[in-house]
């Protein structure tokens, strides 16, 4: 390892330029003739719109035109896609209702937009968007899941009878009822994974700019992959041919899944910058960022786990009703499905499982994938599940897993995963060595002593990362390829640019990417540059989510490594006059093996480029490309162990212990994996603590701000501890897993569990707020 | 934001005189709550007359144990009044926990007595200290001062100069953060007398805004001890109830608030 190749605990690059308030993200943006646009929202959860007056808004200051959803219709523009396509056990596909950019004829959440006005200035246009005058008819209205599945509910879209968009199933059902009735006993529990809001830091923006010159558009916005926006808006949305369309992606605050997505605001400001005739730039409040940015979450489950007379799991039954809110966002099939049932079996070898999936429409916000999407449910109920039948089984939480666990490895599951490596008992072991799990009794005794009840709770996660392979999620329904590309571009001088499909929303690529460049030629991070973002500058790629980065993205980089190696090293071994074989590269330099002849990098580079003196043949220049499409998801597992405090005057949860023991396999930068677990782990204690979107029986949101809806703060965590060990992947180059998603995945049924254990009564949901934790513990005492 | 003017008046006549002459003028001390409000587009005021800037207005004094705050006094400088200290600590507890550094920077006593929001801190200790609200036209008891959430015997143009209290022998105050706000989910002030007389304060948790609890002040004026806060029965018939916490957490939070505040004292 270099002092900045892979492992090496080496500072962002890129914090420079975001912690001096230097970062250029989309609303920075500023082209000449820019105009700005608001939205005009549904006020109501379900109304039909009898009409739409837009004459007065027209008449106002600064105002350039106010659109709406028939204008949009007769341009031509399609309508918003899911783009995984899931068929229900009877074999029919699901039914997606239509999601116009603007609705025309009828709205179905809170936040729906209807109408665009551009003005001069933000505060003209919000001005306009005010005396824009909709005539609703209001419509009964439906927000939670069951009720939705119910007799007698309001029909969100026409081709959704009863609300229900798909009944899907995966596993054995006969091998599992048959295992649960000859069962020594059988574990039933309700799950409620609740709601939650992305919260990213910088809220959606976008600009669209029609270059009526060359008939071309411009995108600046907030994605995590850019190019499946262009793709997504050219081959559906008919904004424009691909060709003609340039979709930029600059610096983005966190995405966390909700910038996945394409949503409305990009299409309509794109549209509207070709009807207006002037750039059209939208940013959303953070009201607006309540209201429509994709929601995570909102599952309700029920459990059957069965055990042997030896304690072993024998089968697994799960039922689960998904919201997908009013719409179907672009992966919203894909999350309460093969993101989430195919992770059921857990850490643990069970021989029979079997999960039936419904998703239903409600008049709330779409829901879609967030940091985990689907795996932190799976995760929950299982842990919960684990924890639960551990306590019934009258077995320590730890020993009822490790009778359980999966030791060999290739290990081929009920529900379609193949894990190709792990060791469960060693995060197992380090997690409660940690925490000191031995001497938990005696500090529960102590703060019995201080009136508090202290509790601890461990869960042992699996997930599913990198997410690929083409084929398989191909043959699973994805309407894409999940591979990654990459273009290694050496300069004459030596200095290097990697051009990557991956998309950096906060996950430090600029210099992980950078590491694994470094570690190969020998150069200095700052020599080379990471170019993402922008689908002018960088080849067709597929952007960041599912933790896939490393694992797939850097690996595509590693490839067009290799190519650029060996051509290096043929202009080397030429230049030397040595065989092509013999050279090696050792500190920023190409030497014949066991001689004290070398040629610098920077020389190589040069050569390549004058092609004076290069090997017969040989094209001149130093770049290659390459796409990666790896063999097989990878699955990063680990043990977190949280340990509690529970003050049963007031029901308030301290946590006094937090440990995560994870195993992501070989680590590119120690500093940066850290802190994407120390993220995750925020994030999932804010899902079990705090955070909770409510919406009321009319579908108004009340949890729109930070009033409301209780994100975490540094003084509602404890200092983490974190520890690794690592069994590489053997599925990519680079024996990487991905390191995103685990602390959101693995920590709420930690802290469940330990809630649970302190008072001793294990009827609580998420968020566990000081009311209900409270009130648990009173029901029990 | 809807557009509006921003004047900073330099004394009270003349904060008093402009707002004569606009159409639709508020008061701004501190603006942590008018501010945002605006930017929700919730309040849509056509003038701004600040009265941060006014000297008069500023200030702590403290004659004995007799307190004077100057409306226009920030959370900041009250937390950290060394003066307010000597004699009630409690006030500057209560004033280094509201908000954040930001806003205890901005925020003023005035602007936050004169909104008397349901679930500010502020109102609670100017109940239990039974405190004065001095206005540029006249002097105001605390309990006929607050009136409703959000609601004061303010006049339209009445301007609050200073806030001035005896400071009592015993006093603290206890909050329970609303996870999301971090404003009172329940606050309890308590405070004491020389001659043994308890006054016990509520904030965040009554459906009318602050409260004295009447069962709490009888039992801790007979006896002055966290214990004898256990008897007491708090009806939570007139509580808050919403997403965070229910009437019945509440009322517990009230019991546990004003036995912690004992304790504290």
């Amino acid at each position: 390892m270099g002092v900045e190749g892979i492992g090496a605990r080496v500072a962002r690059k890129e914090d420079k330029r975001f912690l001096t308030g230097k970062g250029r993200y989309t609303d920075d943006m500023v082209v000449p003739g820019m105009k700005y646009a608001a939205f005009v929202r549904s006020p109501h959860a379900h109304a039909t719109i009898r009409s739409i007056d837009v004459a007065s808004a027209k008449a106002m200051p600064g105002v350039i035109d106010v659109l709406d959803g028939k204008q949009l219709l007769a341009d031509g523009i399609g309508n918003l896609i899911c783009g995984w396509m899931i068929h229900s056990k009877d074999g029919s596909p699901m039914r997606m209702g239509a999601w116009r950019p603007l609705a025309d004829k009828t709205v179905r959440y809170v936040g729906d937009a209807v109408a665009i006005v551009v003005a001069d200035s933000v505060a003209e246009a919000r001005d306009a968007a005010e005396a824009v005058v909709i005539d609703y008819e209001t419509l009964p209205v439906v927000t939670d899941l069951v009720e939705a599945l119910g007799e007698g509910q309001p029909q969100i879209h026409p081709e959704a009878p009863g609300n229900l968009i798909f009944d899907w199933e995966i596993g054995d059902a006969g091998a599992t009822d048959q295992a649960i009735a000859a069962a020594a006993h059988v574990t039933e529990l309700k799950i409620v994974n609740n709601r939650l809001s992305p919260n990213a830091m910088e809220p959606r923006a976008t600009l669209g700019i029609y270059d009526a010159g060359d008939d071309h558009f411009t995108c600046y916005t907030t994605s995590q992959n850019p190019h499946l926006a262009r793709l997504v808006m050219s081959a559906f949305y008919n904004v424009a041919p691909e060709n003609k369309l340039r979709v930029i992606a600059p610096d983005v605050g966190g995405g966390f899944g909700s910038k996945i997505f394409i949503y409305p605001e990009e299409i309509v400001c794109l549209w509207a910058s070709k009807r207006t005739g002037v750039p059209v730039k939208w940013t959303a409040d953070r009201t607006e960022a309540f209201l429509t940015d994709a929601h995570g979450r909102d599952h309700v489950s029920t459990v059957k786990m069965a055990f042997d007379s030896s304690n072993r799991i024998t089968a697994l039954k799960v039922d689960t009703i998904a919201n997908l809110g009013a719409y179907m966002s672009l992966f919203s099939s894909c999350v309460p499905t093969y993101l989430y049932a195919t992770l059921l079996s857990g850490q643990y070898a069970i021989p029979a499982i079997h999960a039936n999936v419904r998703t239903v429409y409600t008049n709330t916000a779409p829901v879609d994938a967030y940091r985990g999407a689907g795996r932190p449910e799976a995760t929950y109920l299982l842990e919960r599940t684990m924890e639960t039948a551990a306590r019934e089984l009258g077995l320590s939480p730890a020993e009822l897993r490790r009778i359980n666990f999966i030791r060999s490895f290739p290990h081929q599951t009920p529900v379609i995963m193949n894990y190709d490596a792990g060791d469960y008992e060693a995060s197992l072991t380090a997690a409660m060595k940690t925490v000191d799990w031995d001497g938990f009794a005696a500090r529960k005794a102590e703060a019995e002593g201080r009136g508090m009840k202290r509790g601890i709770g461990m869960s042992c996660y699996i997930e599913a990362c990198g997410l690929a392979p083409s084929a398989a999620v191909g043959s699973l329904g994805a309407g894409v390829g999940l591979w990654e590309s990459a273009e290694v571009r050496v300069n004459a001088v030596g200095t290097i640019e990697v051009m990557t499909g991956s998309h950096s929303h906060g996950q430090g690529h600029e210099t992980t990417f950078a590491q694994v460049v470094a570690e190969r030629f020998g150069v200095p991070i700052d020599s080379v540059n990471i170019v993402h973002g922008d689908t002018d500058k960088v080849q067709m790629g597929m952007g960041t989510y599912g933790s896939r980065s490393g694992a797939v993205g850097m690996s595509a980089v590693f490839k067009a490594l290799d190519k650029v190696e060996a051509k290096a090293k043929k202009i080397a071994a030429h230049l030397m006059e040595a065989d092509e074989s013999d050279i090696v590269i050792e500190n920023g330099a190409l030497k014949v093996a066991g001689t004290d002849r070398e040629v610098p990098w920077s020389q190589v580079a040069l050569a390549s480029y004058t092609a004076h003196n290069l090997p017969p043949g040989m094209e001149p220049g130093l770049k290659e490309g390459a796409f990666y499409d790896p063999s097989n998801f990878t699955f990063p597992a680990g043990c977190y162990i949280c340990e509690v405090e529970v003050d049963p005057e007031t029901g308030q949860t301290k946590i006094v212990q937090f440990v995560a023991a994870d195993d992501f396999g070989n680590i590119i930068n120690p500093l940066i994996v850290e802190g994407q677990v120390h993220g995750g782990l925020a994030q999932g204690i804010g899902q079990a603590l705090l955070e909770g979107v409510h919406y009321d029986k009319s579908g108004q949101l009340l949890t729109a701000s930070y009033m409301d809806y209780a994100m975490p703060r540094a003084d509602d965590l404890p200092s983490f501890k974190v520890t690794t060990s690592n069994t590489p992947c053997p599925s990519n180059p680079l024996g990487v897993k991905g390191c995103g998603e685990a602390g959101a995945i693995g920590s709420p049924p930690a802290l469940i569990n330990a809630i649970t254990d302190a008072i001793g009564n294990n009827e609580l949901t998420m968020p566990a707020t000081p009311q209900k934790v409270w009130a648990a513990a009173r029901a029990i005492s | 934001m809807y557009e509006t003017n921003y004047h900073r008046a330099a004394s009270i006549e003349e904060a008093a005189k402009l707002m004569g002459t606009v159409a639709e003028g508020k008061y701004l001390s501190g603006g942590m709550t008018l501010i945002p409000t605006m930017k929700q587009r919730l309040a849509a005021p056509s003038d701004l007359v600040d009265l941060r800037h006014i000297a008069e207005m500023k200030g702590v004094t403290v004659d004995g144990r007799a307190v004077r705050i100057g409306a226009a006094t920030t959370h900041e400088e009250v937390a950290t009044s060394a003066a307010i200290a000597a004699v009630c600590p409690a006030i500057c507890g209560l004033a280094s926990h509201i908000g954040d550094p930001h806003v205890r920077h901005m925020g003023t006593i005035g602007g936050s007595i004169a909104n008397n929001d349901p679930a500010a801190d502020y109102p609670a200790a100017m109940l239990a200290l039974d405190a004065v609200i001095m206005t540029d036209r006249r002097e105001l008891r605390a309990e006929n001062f607050f009136t409703g959430l959000f609601e004061t015997a303010l006049e339209e143009d009445e301007i609050v100069t200073a806030v001035r209290f005896e400071a009592p022998v015993k006093a603290a105050y206890q909050k329970f953060a609303n996870p999301a706000s971090r404003y009172a989910m329940t606050g309890v002030f308590v405070a004491r007398r020389d001659d043994g007389v308890v006054r016990v304060a509520v904030t965040g948790a009554g459906s009318s805004g602050v409260f004295r609890h009447q069962g709490l002040e009888t039992a801790l004026s007979a006896n002055w001890s966290p214990a004898a806060v256990a008897n007491v029965t708090v009806d939570d018939s007139d509580l808050l109830s919403d997403i965070h916490a229910s009437a019945a957490y509440r009322a517990n939070l009230v019991k546990v608030m004003a036995k912690r505040a004992v304790a504290a004292a």
